[in-house]
């Protein structure tokens, strides 16, 4: 066991009555990562969160948060974890700063400190201006804060959220990311989330659930290198066809090609390289040497969606492990 | 502890930042007035009355079970089944927070409302003393023992309440449930107003576990030990199976 997993997870499972909700899980976080949860829904990503905060039971495997069994231990867990469910449930009847206060004694902090702790997570999650209003007439980006505000508040080890930005309007979704940004810093943060966008906005790695089961677990990055396989590269270029044509069959390094008519007098060519070269020099060479206009010349990144789509495919399932 | 008193003062907020509290409130407040008055009209026609306490007239007037019977499913079907019908069971259930002292604290937080509607009634004797001026209308003693009464068997029907309230995630099945136990309860209590043939060991369990009797008793002044037991271990009963509703979320 190394002291810098904040999370061990070893061949959890969880079965309702006929279905198994996950399967056989095992992963580990580091403190200090953002780690993102994405998986459509049903995958089981919000029973693993419930899990890991001692909501639940798991039918078998073991689950540890800070060296902690989540079962035996629950009290140690839910000392050390900042836990937001889905949907983010709150009192509605309760003013802001009340709440917040009546947070964090629950949690086991004195009159005192959970006055100052209040005020300290209502300055950095913005909620100084509304910190008299009652919960339930707040806008919904508000309340997203409200709840983070209270997963901060006991200044917990390991923050976990279900679904933080659930139903926000771009604005708002903006700042909650940004807030979520920041407890980089001094939190770990385990986020789930089926906007492929958001990880790759906010997280270091990513773990990619689908159907009770972890098909890929790596840094955002590395992902997007393994299925950028491809590199293919798009060039605009205003030249007949056969010409075009011609000048990419003679160069070696292009596998396929595809040439289709674009606005005006430009042709759009769809270049795969060989091997994982850039083509972007190459094509530029080319279209410099022959005195072609380019108007546009890209390399296509494939998104995280790609990334999910193409491993979420029921026959690359195997292939992708 | 002091979980537990935040936990109780959160229930007590929870009711009266809502309408539900105040509602309750005026609504015993006005049964308790209807029977004030009967009370007044039954003194008026009868001056002998003035010899029965004052506790046990307003026992008899039908109000004293109305309220109870009423008020209990009202006050009670929130304690769980809103905050899990709302997802707060959640978050309040991954705080280290004892599964007990959520339990006992929603139950006395229902209890305190209970009590808080009751507290009137001592308004109403108070007027009715202060008028007459009859000594044996309202003696400490009688007083103290019709809301020793009032409170053991609140604890009975609270944690009948919170029991049922623990069972579902809806209020309405929560309020229904617990109005259905309260019920067969005090009907199972009737029956002990038929005079039996012969006190056979059916008309013994039906006289120890009748609630009208132990609140006559309780009204005119007398304390017996039995049902005093009968209501703790009762209350204490229905809070185990609350609890056991609470733990079983985390059961294998």
């Amino acid at each position: 066991m190394r002291n810098d997993w904040i999370i061990e997870v070893e061949n959890l499972t969880k079965r309702y009555a006929g279905t198994t909700a996950i399967d056989g899980l095992t992963f580990s976080v580091g403190r200090g990562e953002i780690v993102g949860f994405l998986g459509p829904n049903g995958a089981g990503k919000s029973t693993t969160m419930r899990i890991l905060a001692c909501f639940l039971p798991a039918t078998s495997g073991t689950a540890r948060v800070a060296g902690f069994d989540v079962f035996a231990q629950a009290d140690e867990v839910r000392r050390r974890i900042g836990y937001m469910p889905e949907n983010n449930p709150l009192h509605l009847d309760m003013r802001v700063r009340d709440y917040l206060k009546f947070r964090a004694r629950l949690k086991g902090l004195g009159i005192g400190s959970s006055r100052d702790r209040a005020e300290a997570v209502m300055q950095q999650c913005g909620l100084t201006e509304v910190s008299r209003r009652i919960i339930g007439h707040l806008s919904k980006g508000y309340r997203q804060r409200v709840g983070l505000a209270d997963a901060l508040v006991h200044d917990p080890e390991l923050i976990i959220l279900d679904e933080p930005t659930i139903g926000l309007d771009p604005h708002q979704l903006r700042a909650v990311r940004q807030l979520i940004k920041e407890m980089e810093h001094s939190h770990t943060v385990l986020l789930s989330t089926h906007v492929l966008s958001e990880v790759e906005m906010t997280c270091n790695r990513v773990l990619i659930m689908h159907q009770g089961k972890i098909l890929a677990a790596d840094t955002t990055r590395n992902l997007k290198n393994i299925l950028s396989d491809g590199g293919q590269v798009i060039a605009e270029i205003a030249a007949p066809v056969s010409e075009l044509r011609a000048c990419w069959e003679q160069m070696g390094e292009v596998e396929y090609f595809d040439v289709a008519p674009a606005e005006g007098e430009y042709h759009r060519c769809a270049l795969t390289p060989r091997a994982g070269l850039d083509l972007r020099p190459l094509v530029f060479e080319q279209v410099r040497a022959r005195g072609w206009a380019l108007r546009e010349l890209s390399r296509a990144q494939h998104s995280l969606e790609d990334i999910f789509v193409h491993i979420t495919r029921p026959d690359r399932e195997e292939e992708a492990r | 502890m002091r979980v537990y008193l935040t936990l109780v003062r959160r229930e007590l907020g929870g009711f009266f930042a809502s309408l539900i509290g105040y509602v309750i409130v005026a609504w015993v407040l006005l049964l308790l007035g209807l029977s004030f008055t009967d009370m007044l009209a039954k003194l008026n026609d009868d001056p002998h009355g003035l010899l029965t306490p004052l506790t046990e007239l307003f026992y008899r007037t039908p109000y004293f079970w109305l309220i109870l019977l009423l008020t209990v499913p009202v006050i009670t079907m929130r304690s769980f089944a809103f905050e899990k019908w709302s997802g707060t069971y959640e978050t309040l259930m991954t705080t280290p927070v004892g599964d007990a002292q959520v339990v006992l604290a929603k139950f006395t937080g229902t209890l305190l409302l209970y009590l808080l509607t009751w507290l009137p009634l001592f308004g109403c004797i108070a007027v009715v003393r202060y008028f007459t001026r009859e000594p044996t209308l309202l003696d400490p003693w009688t007083t103290t023992s019709t809301f020793l009464g009032i409170f053991l068997i609140g604890c009975l029907y609270m944690s009948m309440g919170c029991f049922a309230s623990a069972l579902t995630r809806s209020q309405i099945l929560a309020a229904m449930n617990s109005f259905v136990i309260g019920l067969g309860l005090f009907v199972l209590s009737l029956r002990s107003l038929v005079p039996a043939p012969e006190a056979d060991w059916a008309a013994k369990v039906f006289s120890y576990i009748s609630l009208i009797e132990h609140m006559e008793d309780f009204a005119r002044g007398f304390v017996d030990t039995r049902p005093v037991v009968f209501y703790l271990s009762l209350t204490v009963f229905f809070l185990f199976l609350t609890l056991k509703v609470v733990e079983s979320r985390r059961w294998k």
